[in-house]
């Protein structure tokens, strides 16, 4: 329509800025390879054969923090893991996520008890949350589209 | 704002204030002048797997010494049981050791089972025989993929999670749930298998075998599988018995015992297999002995399906007062309706008595130990897990070796943090 497809014909796509780069930081978002207990399995379900996260390209897990985009906590949080989690997070480099996921991750699930911290917001923010106990693998997706998502609406005024 | 002062509270926990001479005992003289160099290994590692700290005294490449830092994943689920009735206990224990949930649900109800007198019906022992087994290869399948990709043989977690989806899709038929089931309850399983159950289930016996001859012709003769396996994290039979080691870490050192056969449970006595038992104790042989025991599982598994088709009748006690009645009696039996309330608020008294019972998991024998109050809740519940006996062993294991073969010797002897710290 109007001069913008005149231009696509030329070979010129128009785009601003903001949707370049979120569209760049969606494409490939390196996640923390780290896991905490069950749930964990279930992310290593989605990163095998049957459901292919590189899909996503998310396929490479980066083992440290330093180079990780996303941090997702899976698996139950414990009053002792907690300094650890909060300090790898501390050490991903900006722009960074977190998804919580999993019940324990995000509320303390089943245990409301003196070990598990109940809910991993208590120490590092988060941008989505999955409900499961574990969630199956197809949740885990919708928590990373649902993710980008959130990352296509950021504006330049909220990049740190 | 309440962030900031939490993130400052943690940054006060993180900081250490200790010297050195607080390890002095722990670790080498050498370590202390500085000889040795000390490497903290996790929690947070890829090859730990799971939450495991690991602080290393280093040689040169050597290791001299190994302390365990456990406790990462302490979830406090012996207290939580405590404050629950018997029933609802059971989906507590699927998330201990979370690779096998099935043998998690196994110990603690056969556990339940032995202190209530309860018998299960033969149709419920072969379907849980079913569901151990296929957990069994379940839980290998993640170890053949974890151990393979620590040790940079990237492929074969790929193959691995392929076939375990089948074992997942089959256990979410039986329960509802793909990992944590809860399917094996005190008094039998939750309810019977649905139809296409059996049919799946003998084209996954099928396919198998073939599947394992592919991870085989992947690993079994390949000259770097071998080369950072076999000779590597020897463990001597009398280290491992004096450890208490159980499971294929045991059994690759030679010494036959599994509790299948040695004190057999759920009808494993009737069933006809082998146990496979290694010579060197070295992480090649632990790896071997769990391939055999996938070839080992299908065999029982086809025994199990062929008698479950001749095989009929309830698959839970018939005991109200233990066992739900089934939903199509609540609509004629008054009595079964008082059972469904009893049991649903309340639960069952059980005995002021201790009880013991330990099954074998795919890691090793996973105890449960159970002291009735004579009321509907625990006093006690203890789980004897194999998964932290074997951490206990690692010093003695690892000492001598190289840091890269420590990645090695903790996939061989198949951890699960989960299992260790409860």
């Amino acid at each position: 329509m109007g001069v913008s497809s005149k231009l696509a014909n030329l070979g010129v796509v128009t785009t601003t800025v903001e949707q370049a780069v979120n569209w760049a930081r969606t494409g490939a978002m390196w996640p923390l390879l780290f896991g905490l207990a069950c749930c964990a399995i279930e992310y290593m379900s989605s990163q095998a054969s049957s459901y292919d996260l590189s899909r996503f390209g998310m396929e490479l897990n980066r083992a440290t923090p330093r180079q990780a985009d996303l941090l997702i906590v899976s698996g139950r949080l414990t009053r002792k893991m907690a300094p650890v989690v909060r300090q790898l997070y501390d050490q991903m480099a900006e722009p960074k996520w977190v998804i919580s996921m999993g019940d324990c991750a995000s509320c303390g699930g089943v245990y409301n008890n003196y070990a598990i911290v109940q809910g991993v917001d208590e120490i590092i923010p988060v941008d989505v949350y999955i409900a499961g106990c574990p969630p199956r693998p197809e949740q885990l997706l919708h928590g990373i589209l649902t993710l980008h998502e959130k990352v296509k609406g950021e504006r330049i005024a909220d990049w740190a | 704002m309440v962030l900031a002062e939490q993130t400052q509270s943690i940054e006060e926990q993180r900081r250490w204030e200790g010297d050195l001479d607080q390890l002095r005992g722990l670790v080498s003289e050498r370590a202390i002048t500085g000889e040795t160099m000390l490497l903290n290994m996790g929690p947070h590692h890829p090859s730990t797997h799971g939450v495991l700290r690991l602080l290393l005294e280093l040689d040169g490449e050597q290791i001299v010494n190994c302390l365990p830092d456990i406790g990462f994943l302490h979830t406090g689920i012996e207290k939580s049981i405590e404050d629950k009735s018997y029933e609802k206990a059971v989906p507590l224990t699927d998330r201990m050791d979370y690779l096998s949930p099935m043998s998690n649900n196994m110990a603690f109800s056969a556990t339940v089972e032995k202190l209530l007198d309860l018998d299960v019906p033969e149709r419920g022992q072969i379907i849980r025989v079913i569901c151990l087994e296929l957990a069994r290869c379940a839980s290998h399948l993640v170890w053949l993929g974890t151990h393979a990709i620590d040790m940079g043989a990237m492929s074969v977690l790929l193959y691995a999670f392929r076939e375990r989806e089948r074992v997942l899709g089959m256990f979410e038929m039986l329960s509802g749930q793909r990992m944590m089931s809860s399917y094996i309850r005190p008094g039998g399983v939750w309810r019977d298998v649905p139809d296409d159950f059996l049919p799946t289930i003998k084209q996954f016996l099928n396919d198998f075998p073939a599947k394992v001859d592919d991870y085989e012709a992947l690993l079994t003769r390949n000259p770097i599988w071998k080369d950072r396996a076999q000779g590597v994290g020897v463990i001597e039979p009398d280290v491992a018995l004096a450890y208490g080691m159980t499971g294929p870490a045991l059994r690759g050192s030679g010494v036959n015992w599994d509790l299948r056969k040695a004190q057999p449970y759920s009808g494993y006595e009737t069933y006809d297999f082998n146990v496979p038992v290694g010579e060197h104790g070295d992480v090649y042989d632990r790896y071997l002995i769990r391939i055999h025991e996938f070839r080992e599982s299908v065999k029982i598994l086809q025994q199990a399906v062929s008698r479950l088709e001749r095989t009929q009748g309830p698959c839970r006690s018939q005991n109200g007062k233990y066992c739900p009645p089934l939903r199509s009696e609540l609509g004629q039996s008054m009595e079964a309706v008082i059972h469904h309330f009893k049991l649903w608020t309340y639960g069952y008294d059980a005995p002021d008595d201790e009880i013991y019972n330990a099954i074998e998991s795919p890691r090793g024998e996973i105890g449960c130990y159970i002291h009735g109050t004579g009321a509907n809740k625990p006093r006690r519940v203890h789980f004897k897990t194999p998964s932290f006996i074997h951490i206990s062993a690692l010093p003695v294991v690892a000492k001598g070796y190289l840091l890269a073969d420590m990645v090695a010797i903790i996939g061989s002897v198949d951890i699960v943090l989960g299992d260790c710290d409860r």
